[in-house]
């Protein structure tokens, strides 16, 4: 804590080295938007810094909860959000056909977003309930694996296999870092090798296995699925060192480009900005990605390093499937780039992760000091 | 490991496992800013270009077509400016539906609508399909708006060609139309796709297709992924093809095609000192105007339901028997061969060859050479066509053209017959026979020719030089060779022929109505059937007689020379007053005006008046239940095939004997008219 004994305790304890990398991204995102609406700040760009602001103060007032709060809210908040997903199933087969959302008359709920950050809270609070003895026991495998499988066979009832599969993601790196033995990852690995072929014919609906091949050769029907990857590269790739200039895209301004202020925002940005741009952005998620890594490391409780560490996770999740979908090492799954994507869920999901992590941040904080 | 787990061991697994987790991370990181670098700089060059064909549109603009004019440099096809719709049929997403809101939109009827439909289930695909131009800037408008609704359609301002004289040129100039799939793998030019681009089908348009195309011009626009326009880049103006200059006279032309009138028939004029053709006139016809846009299937069902054959270009490809037509000709060769003019037979209404009489169509008494020409007696000429040798007569008669093709730039002529004893052995595998040469004598039998052929001949007899016909202005006058007849053997035919039409002749009724020129000329009238089915003047149309007329004028200096043929005219009658009217047309024009005007309001108003009164009739008559019309391409082959079977001649050697008809004799008949 040297350096902010000179600051009023307010100013120093305010998570800076994140708001701050954060507000430039989000800044920088806007920008973009602003140049895929063809130069307008309606309808992507407002609304994208406005969902940042309200979900920044969401993310600062919940950094203030106590850790009993949070272990407390785990449970219960991982049941609410299954019975949303129940819901959404139920309205969906009442309805004749699949959704993903709740209509809630003020607000579209999109419930597997919660759930994001609610398998990360409640595998961490069970890790924290279980007696350190018995972590090499079944029961430290069985009993995050059902409460991670019934969230994802829900999510894929929808079917939203990207969700799924962050879900997923969250889930095993919790159960990874709280230190379940090695041997069952390895074997885990490996039945994961075996089975891929069986979910990819068995498991995958047609449009998904298409994605899978196109993923593999593009080439092969490129006015069909291959033309998102193709397109997208040739944004990415045209943009060069330093960009077609901001407003001169032709890909995403000619509409070459699908989806230039969702899932494709990073390859809008990459024309216009070129490499420079893309180094910037990879240069702020490594910085936000770092500093949810040490909070996770530099925490007291098992709970709360198990919470930073899988928070970090999901926000890495999206930005690491995200881009190497758009840069063609990836199939198309439909993942937003997090702060800079047009979409409240994804804002909403990974301010949630970033409120939780500066929610750890001050406990640390406070039982540093405290200790001393 | 240690084999006692404490809170402690947990928390260093934990760091040891989020260090592996940290590395992972920031090891993806560095893998995706080493592939976007990779893709931002090192194949930055292949995915700029790739970017720019993305946004850039090249679109070709078709060339306007190069003129086609006639002797003087008036247009007989030009350009048209106007707005177009056209079909891109395999960028169609529902056929039936642009159909029908296409058909709404530009106030299509029912057949027209079963007509586009028909052409696009037929196209090829990725070759444009017109669906109509020359519209009003409204429909245009209307199409263009409605541009997002109706994917493949194709709105543009261009040119379409345009023939002043429409069916008057039709079979002489050919028309334009779509590339078919044929044209397009013999010549892979991209223009050969590009909407609103036609080449030459038939005539002289498709003869000189290379010179009149141009060069096309290009646009290059930037566009959405939509195919929206965003904006123009660059315009390269196309080159208008190289105008093409005939000999034909364009008036000459019209006026000809015009006073065929309802006959069908054909008329060919040519300046016997440079071979240039005035005039190719061919009828009825069809408008190569409605041509190249595509015919549509009532005018085609019209055009081929016609017993007259309006497809066929009768000055090239009608063979008739000459009749009488040759005889100034045979005449020359009996002169040639050793036969006094004032060698004389009498002709007691026949004469015996052989053992067997053969009729001529008249008494006439004592009959010398001029006598036999300006009288059209048969006897003469079969006496002395027997004494002379037909193998000889038939060597005269493909000296005077007969039986030849000539070099002109036309995409087929038929050269049809002259009949001698070889010919004869080779083809039916029989004797020549002395009844072969009396029929062949009077220009019956086997003889066919082609008005063409006609033509070439009269100014080969007036002239007494080789002349060869052309079609393309030449830059410096021909000079042809002499066939080497002394000037008074061309004097006595010139004579005879005058006399034909100016003196006791059986043409007095083709005297010019002019002071200082006389015209000179032959009768001919060619049987179609015996004698027992008609009598070749009255009765069923395709039972009667050809009518046929040879001419030159001025006949002691001859400067013109043409020949006139009336399909089942019944008889020469029908042929001379034609010859008269056009070469009076050619010396005085209002006076042949004047005769025209009066005749058309007989008729009930010009050609193409005609031609669109007859297509209103047909229309109405026949409704919508008609078979489609079939791509312009292969529309003249189709007649050329019906053609050429029926002029291929009888299938087994002919073994009756020709009874000559009544010649027109107009000493016999009212002058007036």
């Amino acid at each position: 804590m040297r350096g902010a004994v000179s600051l009023p305790a307010p100013i120093a304890q305010f998570p800076w080295r994140v708001v701050i990398p954060l507000t430039m991204l989000v800044a920088f995102g806007a920008a973009v938007l602003h140049s895929a609406a063809g130069g307008s700040f309606s309808p992507y760009a407002g609304s994208h810094l406005l969902r940042f602001g309200v979900f920044l103060i969401v993310a600062l007032v919940m950094s203030y909860f106590p850790e009993d709060w949070a272990r407390f809210v785990a449970i219960p908040g991982y049941i609410a959000i299954l019975l949303l997903l129940m819901a959404v199933e139920a309205v969906g087969q009442l309805g004749g056909g699949s959704q993903r959302w709740l209509e809630l008359g003020f607000i579209r709920l999109q419930p597997s977003e919660l759930m994001k950050p609610g398998i990360v809270l409640i595998l961490a609070a069970f890790y924290h309930s279980l007696p350190v003895g018995m972590i090499g026991s079944w029961r430290a495998l069985l009993v995050p694996a059902g409460l991670l499988a019934v969230p994802m066979g829900l999510v894929l009832l929808q079917p939203d296999l990207g969700t799924s599969l962050a879900i997923a993601f969250g889930g095993v790196v919790v159960m990874f870092l709280a230190g379940i033995p090695q041997k069952w990852f390895i074997g885990g690995g490996l039945a994961a090798v075996c089975a891929a072929p069986l979910a990819y014919f068995f498991g995958l609906q047609p449009y998904q296995q298409q994605r899978v091949l196109t993923f593999l050769d593009p080439a092969s029907d490129p006015q069909g699925s291959g033309y998102h990857i193709i397109q997208s590269k040739i944004a990415i790739g045209s943009g060069g060192l330093s960009g077609k200039g901001f407003g001169e895209g032709s890909q995403s301004q000619l509409n070459y480009l699908p989806e230039p202020h969702t899932d494709f925002v990073f390859a809008t940005m990459a024309e216009e900005w070129g490499l420079i741009g893309g180094l910037f952005v990879l240069l702020v998620f490594g910085i936000v990605l770092r500093w949810g890594l040490l909070t996770a490391r530099d925490a007291k409780t098992r709970f709360s390093r198990l919470l930073a560490g899988g928070m970090t996770a999901t926000i890495f999740f999206y930005v690491a499937v995200n881009l190497m979908m758009v840069m063609g090492l990836a199939p198309v799954v439909g993942i937003p780039l997090p702060f800079m994507s047009h979409g409240g869920s994804s804002m909403m999901t990974n301010m949630l992760c970033v409120g939780a992590l500066m929610m750890v941040e001050r406990w640390n904080r406070q039982s540093t000091s405290a200790g001393l | 490991m240690d084999r006692k787990l404490t809170s402690n061991s947990l928390k260093q697994t934990f760091d040891r496992r989020s260090f592996v987790v940290g590395s992972i991370q920031g090891g993806i990181g560095l893998l995706l800013a080493a592939r976007m670098g990779y893709i931002a700089v090192a194949e930055n060059e292949k995915y700029e270009m790739e970017a720019e064909s993305n946004r850039v549109n090249l679109t070709l603009i078709p060339p306007r077509r190069g003129w086609i004019l006639d002797r003087n440099g008036s247009p007989l096809a030009s350009n048209r400016a106007d707005f177009r719709v056209d079909i891109i049929p395999e960028r169609l997403e529902n056929a039936d539906a642009t159909v029908e809101l296409l058909g709404d939109l530009l106030e299509f009827s029912e057949p027209e609508k079963a007509d586009l439909r028909d052409r696009l289930e037929e196209s090829r695909g990725f070759a444009a399909v017109p669906v109509a131009n020359g519209l009003d800037y409204e429909k245009f408008a209307a199409v263009s708006v409605r541009i997002p609704e109706l994917p493949g359609v194709i709105p543009q301002r261009g040119y379409s060609r345009f023939y002043p004289t429409g069916a008057s040129v039709g079979h002489l100039i050919g028309y334009v139309g779509t590339p078919s799939r044929e044209e397009y793998d013999e010549d892979p030019k991209p223009l050969l796709l590009t909407p609103g681009f036609k080449l030459g089908k038939d005539g002289i348009e498709k003869q000189f297709e290379q010179q009149l195309r141009g060069e096309p011009g290009a646009r290059r626009v930037e566009v959405t992924a939509s195919g929206r326009i965003v904006r123009d880049l660059e315009t390269r103006e196309d080159v208008q093809g190289n105008a093409v200059q005939l000999t034909i006279d364009g008036p000459l032309q019209d006026y000809a095609a015009r006073r065929i009138g309802l006959e069908s028939g054909s008329v060919v004029v040519m300046d016997c000192e440079t071979g240039e053709l005035l005039c190719m006139a061919s009828m009825p016809s069809f408008d190569p105007n409605s041509f190249s846009d595509g015919i549509g299937r009532v005018e085609f069902a019209m055009l081929r339901d016609n017993d007259r054959v309006p497809l066929r270009n009768k000055t090239l490809k009608g063979l008739y028997p000459p009749g009488s037509t040759v005889k100034p000709m045979h005449a020359m060769a009996f002169m040639h061969e050793g036969v006094s003019p004032d060698e004389a037979i009498m002709c007691n209404g026949g004469r015996r060859i052989g053992n067997r009489f053969f009729n001529c169509w008249s008494n006439h008494g004592r009959v010398d050479m001029a006598k036999a020409v300006y009288q059209s007696c048969d006897s003469y000429f079969y006496h002395f066509a027997q004494q002379v040798g037909f193998d000889k007569v038939a060597r005269f008669a493909h000296q005077f053209g007969l039986g030849e093709e000539f070099d002109l730039p036309v995409a087929s002529q038929f050269y049809g017959t002259v009949p001698d004893p070889e010919w004869k052995l080779e083809k039916y595998g029989s004797e020549w026979q002395p009844y072969d040469t009396v029929n062949a004598s009077i220009g019956q039998g086997y003889y066919l020719a082609s008005p063409l052929q006609l033509a070439v001949m009269s100014a080969r007899i007036a002239t007494g030089f080789a002349v060869t016909p052309s079609l393309i202005k030449p830059d410096t006058a021909p000079k042809f060779a002499s066939m080497n007849y002394r000037p008074d053997e061309i004097a006595y035919i010139r004579q005879a022929m005058s006399d034909v039409v100016n003196g006791p002749g059986t043409a007095g009724r083709a005297r010019l109505p002019l002071e200082d020129v006389l015209l000179a000329g032959k009768t001919g009238t060619a049987q179609v059937v015996s004698l027992s089915v008609s009598d070749g003047r009255s009765g069923p149309w395709r039972y009667r007689d050809h009518g046929l007329f040879v001419f030159f004028a001025p006949f002691d200096k001859p400067r013109y020379a043409g020949a006139v043929v009336i399909e089942h005219g019944g008889g020469s009658g029908a042929a001379y007053p034609v010859a008269r009217d056009v070469m009076t047309f050619l010396l005085d024009p209002q006076k042949g005006l004047e005769a025209l005007h009066a005749l058309e309001e007989q008729w009930g108003g010009t050609a193409q008046e005609r031609l669109d009164r007859q297509y209103q009739a047909y229309a109405s008559a026949a409704g919508v239940d008609l078979p489609p019309a079939p791509p312009p391409v292969t529309l003249s082959e189709q007649v050329d095939a019906e053609a050429r079977a029926a002029y291929s001649g009888p299938e087994q050697a002919d073994s009756t004997v020709f009874s000559p008809r009544d010649e027109a004799n107009p000493r016999a008949e009212d002058t007036t008219t």
